[in-house]
This record gives C-alpha cells, sequence and structure tokens, in this order.
C-alpha cells in the first residue's frame, strides 16, 4: 500500500509539470507585450521598459519560467496588478462560495444518482429503468449554465421561491446560506448525477450477476442488506471513480454558473480577470484548479483500498 | 481437367463470397435501422443541419439590423420568435447563430480528429514518442477543459478562429488516447509483424495498416468531442469570453438573454431547447456508431432487448 502511494505520487510529477509548462505558456503566448497592456496605451516606451524588468519579462524564457515555478512552489503565485494584492490571497478571498457549491452540487448529485441508478439496475427493463435512463441521457445533453438559467426562469421568476442571486456567507445563518445556494447547486447537481446513475446502474447490474450474490441470497440473507452491503458496497469502486471525474465538470460548471448567479467564487474571479487581462489570476487559478483537481483524484485512489481489499491487496 | 476443377472452384468460392458480402450488408442495415437511438440522433442531426445552411435564405430579417422601437417583443406574427434587446429578429439571430455554434463545434471535431489521430498513431507506434506525448496529454487533460479554453482564448484574443483553435487543443488529448489505444492493439497483430518481415517502412505500416483500424473509435470519439464543443462553445460565448459580439451564436444569444431574462423569456428559451437537441441528436449518433461498429457493445445491446 505505501509502496503504491508511493509510485502514485511519483506518476503525478510529470503530470504536474507539464501542467505548469502548459499555463505558462498559454500566458507568454498572448500578443502584444503584457507591460503595455498593463499600462495602457498612454504609457511612455520608458514606462513600458521598466514595468518589463520589474516584472522580468526582459528575461530568456526558460528564466522566467524557472523564476516562476520556484516561486510557486514555495507558495506564491505573484501579485495581481489591478487588484493590488497576492493572487494566493485573491484565490483564498474566493474559495469559500465556490467549495460550498461544489460540495452541496455533489451532495445533490449523489442523492439523486445512487437511489435512481440502484432502482433502475434492480428493475432493468421496466418502464422505471427505461425513466431512469432517459433522464440521465437528457441530462448529459443539458449543459449546467441551460438548466441553471431555465431554473430562474422557471422557479425565480414564475414562482418566486428562491432568490436568483447573490451569495450569503455561511455566517449569515445556515438557511440563509443554503437558500442562496439551492439553485446553483441543483442546476449543477442535476447533470452531474446523470453520468453517476449510469455508472451506478451498470457497476450494479455487474455485481448483482455474480455468483457471490446467489450465494448471499440462498444463505437468506436480507433483500436491504443484500443490496446495500453486498452488492453496492462491490459496486461503489466505478462509481467512486465517477465522482473523482465529475469534480473536474463540477468545477467547470461552477465557473458558469457562478456567473449566473453571481456568486463571489473562483469562477468569477477568473471571468473579471479575463476581462480585465489580469494574467497572473489566470494563471494561478488556472493552477490552483487543476492541481486540487489532480489530489482529488489522488484521494479517490487512496480510498478504493480503503473500500476494496483486494485493491490494497493486490498492490502489495 | 485439374484446371477445369480449380476454375469451378474459384467461381464457387466467388459465387460464397458474393451472398456473404450480400449477408453482411443486409445485417448492417438490419443493424442500423433496428438501432432507433441512432436512427433518431441521425434525423435530428440532418434537420439542424439544414437549419443552419438553408435557414437564412428562409428567413427575411438581417441578423445586425437593430430597431430600438421593436425591443424584445414576444413571439408574434411579424417576429415568430419574438425580437432581443437590441430589437434583432431572434429567429433570424438564430438561424444564423446555428451557422457559427455548428460550424465551430465541427471544425473543432475535425482539427481534434485529424491532430488527435496523428499525435495516437504515432505515439501508440513508438514506445519512446509514448512516453514524452501521452505524459503531455495527461498534463493537458488534467486541466478542466472550460479553464483552459478561457485562458487561451484570454491570450488569444476573443475571435471565432482562436475559439477553435482554443477548442481544438483542449479536445486533442482526448482523441489521441483513444487512437493510441487502438494502435497498441494494432500493431501486436501477425499481420503487421508480416508486412515488417517483408521490410514494409513504418510510414506504410501506420497510415495503410494501423490507421484504418483505428478509425471507428475515432469516429465515435469525434462525434462526442463535436457534441462536448458545441456546449463549451456556448458555455464560452455566454460568459463573454467566446465568438465576439455582436456575431451570433448560440451562446451569444443566451448572454444578451441573460440580461433580460426577467423580460424575454424567449431568448433564453429558444436557443437553449436548440443546443440541447443538437447535443443530444450527436451524442445519440455517438452511441449508436458505438453499438454498431464494436461487436461487443451491439451483443450485449441484443441481450438486453431479449431480457
Amino acid at each position: 500500500m505505501n509502496l503504491y502511494l508511493v509510485k502514485r505520487i511519483l506518476a503525478l510529477i510529470p503530470v504536474l509539470f507539464v501542467v505548469s509548462v502548459v499555463i505558462f505558456l498559454i500566458i507568454h503566448i498572448t500578443p502584444g507585450d503584457p507591460a503595455s497592456v498593463i499600462l495602457g496605451e498612454s504609457a511612455t516606451a520608458q514606462d513600458v521598459e521598466a514595468l518589463r524588468q520589474q516584472l522580468g519579462l526582459d528575461l530568456p524564457m526558460y528564466q522566467q519560467y524557472m523564476n516562476w515555478i520556484l516561486d510557486v512552489l514555495r507558495g506564491d503565485l505573484g501579485e495581481s496588478y489591478f487588484m493590488k494584492e497576492s493572487v494566493s490571497e485573491a484565490i483564498f478571498s474566493h474559495l469559500q462560495p465556490t467549495l460550498s457549491l461544489a460540495i452541496l452540487a455533489q451532495i445533490i448529485a449523489l442523492l439523486i444518482a445512487i437511489p435512481l441508478g440502484i432502482t433502475a439496475a434492480l428493475r432493468r427493463g421496466t418502464a422505471a429503468d427505461q425513466t431512469v435512463m432517459g433522464f440521465s441521457l437528457l441530462g448529459m445533453a443539458i449543459p449546467s449554465f441551460l438548466l441553471a438559467l431555465f431554473l430562474i426562469l422557471l422557479v425565480g421568476v414564475k414562482l418566486q421561491w428562491l432568490p436568483v442571486a447573490g451569495y450569503k456567507p455561511l455566517e449569515a445563518g445556515l438557511w440563509t446560506h443554503l437558500k442562496y445556494l439551492i439553485l446553483p447547486a441543483v442546476s449543477l447537481g442535476a447533470i452531474q448525477s446523470a453520468l453517476i446513475t449510469r455508472m451506478t446502474r451498470s457497476s450494479m447490474l455487474e455485481v448483482l450477476n455474480m455468483n457471490y450474490m446467489k450465494a448471499a441470497r440462498s444463505k437468506g440473507v436480507k433483500d436491504r442488506q443484500l443490496i446495500y452491503k453486498h452488492a453496492l458496497r462491490n459496486a461503489f469502486l466505478p462509481i467512486l471513480t465517477v465522482i473523482g471525474q465529475t469534480f473536474g465538470g463540477l468545477v467547470t460548471g461552477a465557473v458558469v454558473t457562478e456567473t449566473i448567479f453571481n456568486i463571489p467564487g473562483i469562477g468569477q474571479l477568473i471571468i473579471n480577470s479575463v476581462e480585465r487581462r489580469d494574467y497572473e489570476v489566470i494563471q494561478g487559478v488556472v493552477l490552483f484548479v487543476t492541481c486540487a483537481y489532480v489530489f482529488i483524484n489522488l484521494i479517490v485512489d487512496i480510498l478504493y483500498g480503503v473500500i476494496d481489499p483486494r485493491v490494497r491487496l493486490e498492490r502489495k | 481437367m485439374d484446371a477445369l476443377g480449380s476454375n469451378a472452384k474459384r467461381l464457387e468460392l466467388s459465387q460464397v463470397k458474393q451472398t456473404l458480402k450480400k449477408e453482411q450488408r443486409r445485417l448492417q442495415q438490419r443493424r442500423f435501422l433496428s438501432n432507433t437511438l441512432m436512427l433518431t440522433g441521425n434525423i435530428i442531426i440532418v434537420l439542424i443541419t439544414a437549419f443552419a445552411l438553408v435557414g437564412p435564405y428562409l428567413v427575411s430579417y438581417d441578423p445586425y439590423e437593430m430597431d430600438p422601437v421593436k425591443r424584445l417583443q414576444p413571439p408574434g406574427a411579424e417576429h415568430l420568435l419574438g425580437t432581443d434587446n437590441f430589437g434583432r429578429d431572434l429567429l433570424t439571430r438564430i438561424v444564423y447563430g446555428a451557422r457559427v455554434s455548428i460550424g465551430v463545434g465541427f471544425s473543432v471535431a475535425l482539427i481534434s480528429a485529424a491532430a488527435g489521430m496523428v499525435i495516437g498513431l504515432y505515439s501508440g507506434y513508438y514506445r519512446a514518442l509514448d512516453q514524452v506525448l501521452m505524459r503531455i496529454c495527461d498534463g493537458l487533460m488534467a486541466i478542466p477543459g472550460i479553464l483552459l479554453a478561457i485562458a487561451l482564448v484570454a491570450a488569444l484574443g476573443p475571435m471565432t478562429e482562436n475559439v477553435i483553435i482554443a477548442l481544438g487543443i483542449v479536445f486533442i488529448p482526448y482523441v489521441a488516447r483513444i487512437v493510441r489505444s487502438a494502435t497498441l492493439v494494432v500493431r501486436e497483430e501477425t499481420y503487421i509483424e508480416a508486412m515488417k518481415a517483408q521490410g514494409a517502412s513504418a510510414t506504410r505500416i501506420i497510415w495503410m495498416h494501423i490507421a484504418p483500424n483505428t478509425l471507428s473509435p475515432l469516429v465515435v470519439q469525434a462525434t462526442f468531442i463535436f457534441a462536448d464543443a458545441i456546449i463549451t462553445e456556448a458555455a464560452l460565448s455566454f460568459l463573454g469570453a467566446g465568438v465576439p459580439t455582436p456575431d451570433p451564436s448560440w451562446g451569444n444569444i443566451l448572454y444578451d438573454g441573460k440580461l433580460v431574462i426577467f423580460k424575454a423569456w424567449w431568448m433564453t428559451v429558444f436557443p437553449g431547447i436548440l443546443i440541447i437537441l443538437t447535443v443530444m441528436g450527436l451524442n445519440f449518433a455517438g452511441d449508436g456508431i458505438r453499438d454498431m461498429v464494436d461487436p461487443h457493445s451491439s451483443l450485449s445491446f441484443k441481450r438486453k432487448k431479449k431480457k
């Protein structure tokens, strides 16, 4: 297990290296000089040159990369030229809303997906199964921001049950906090659940046909226990993988959803930075989110061993 | 006698071949028709493509012409789907937007399929290259697609061409991966070994003998990328980081619609439904092609039906 863990973590190094080079290159292929973009058109050539030196833009490319990556490894993502604060501060002050939204959306996704997936698998081929699968096909074709817009039209405009924009932090009280997050989280979570439902169904179907299920049934294990303890636990590995992978989709969705509902999270930070051409922030946010995504998938891999002892033994 | 006998045999053989071919074709046709999902998908795609190609000749308004007096008119006889916040005819905008959105999606699918195929084939064939190229793919795939696209468009500048380039880069690794794994299987086949023994060049083996065998997974993947690219373009344009205004794209119309969502539901609902329909059509077609070309999944498909 430990050897496996070490190997798995070592394998991350090339991935993260490529990620950092790609992100660095994207920002440096920018047509036009960032220094003159920052200073605007009225700047003199001298000012631009001074800023170029200050930002280290006159150095050769590999030198610039080295400087940048060494800073990043020390936790310094640079300064935002427009917000006059460090990029890491900006990210952390925008982190809480996104985190709340992502967690709530993931909970909603699982609450929808797992029961539906199990039901569909148990009643394979029936109308219930077909309905569930039909909805999941629909869910895979709807981008979450469209569902968000439709929900605003339905719940916000017609029914006026919930607020359709804004954000209240957790300190304002749990219910107030949740009230503002329900619509965005439902629109994200419902779409995420489409894929997880499919995975749960097919993974359950595979397990239900196993011999040990027949053995357990003939031994007289009760239905409920049979499904949750014998089947679901074994079917959970692929489901877990999908949950890890959908985190990427969740972040992607959150970026767009936040701008729709005016939630001051990471998504809004990056969109505002694009408008301002604040490249340091764009670079920092993309790097931060990617690392978070990579590490969540690492945790999922580690959880495999916890859930399934076979994986643990195999890896020894 | 001998020559006659072998001639007769040859004739027989060609007859058998003919009947087999016929049977195979019939089987394929039946599979195609019994695959209702794929049929539905194809019908949707054909209709929407026709809508994008012919539509502009049928509408009588200009997609850029503003008319402040007729702002935000609900759907009616004069403007079938209503007007937008600048008084432009919504149906016209959606029809022209279909060209942009579908055009972007198709170009992205084409670019990523072509580049991904080359990368996948060579990294599957040359092990040394594999290590480098696949690590790069891993890295690119680790960055959430829309963030990568936003950063690329921000760096390249907001132009439709740049949106296509950015999304192309985002989706190349997904093709490369699939083609690579197909290549890894094919390169171990005996006939490839035979080709090598005969002295065929690597280029010949890769392009004449391996590439055709990777085509079906490639086409399936490209179909899904087509759908994903339409969604991502819409999201980018919706965020104001995609196709620049005033050019119509479905995402742009939604962007304008968001500003007036409380007054004009039609600006959100109509382009939204079109996006969903198009993506659904492409997903169905992709699933259908996969069922058709992959004997395993089509078998399971039949078994499922029987139960």
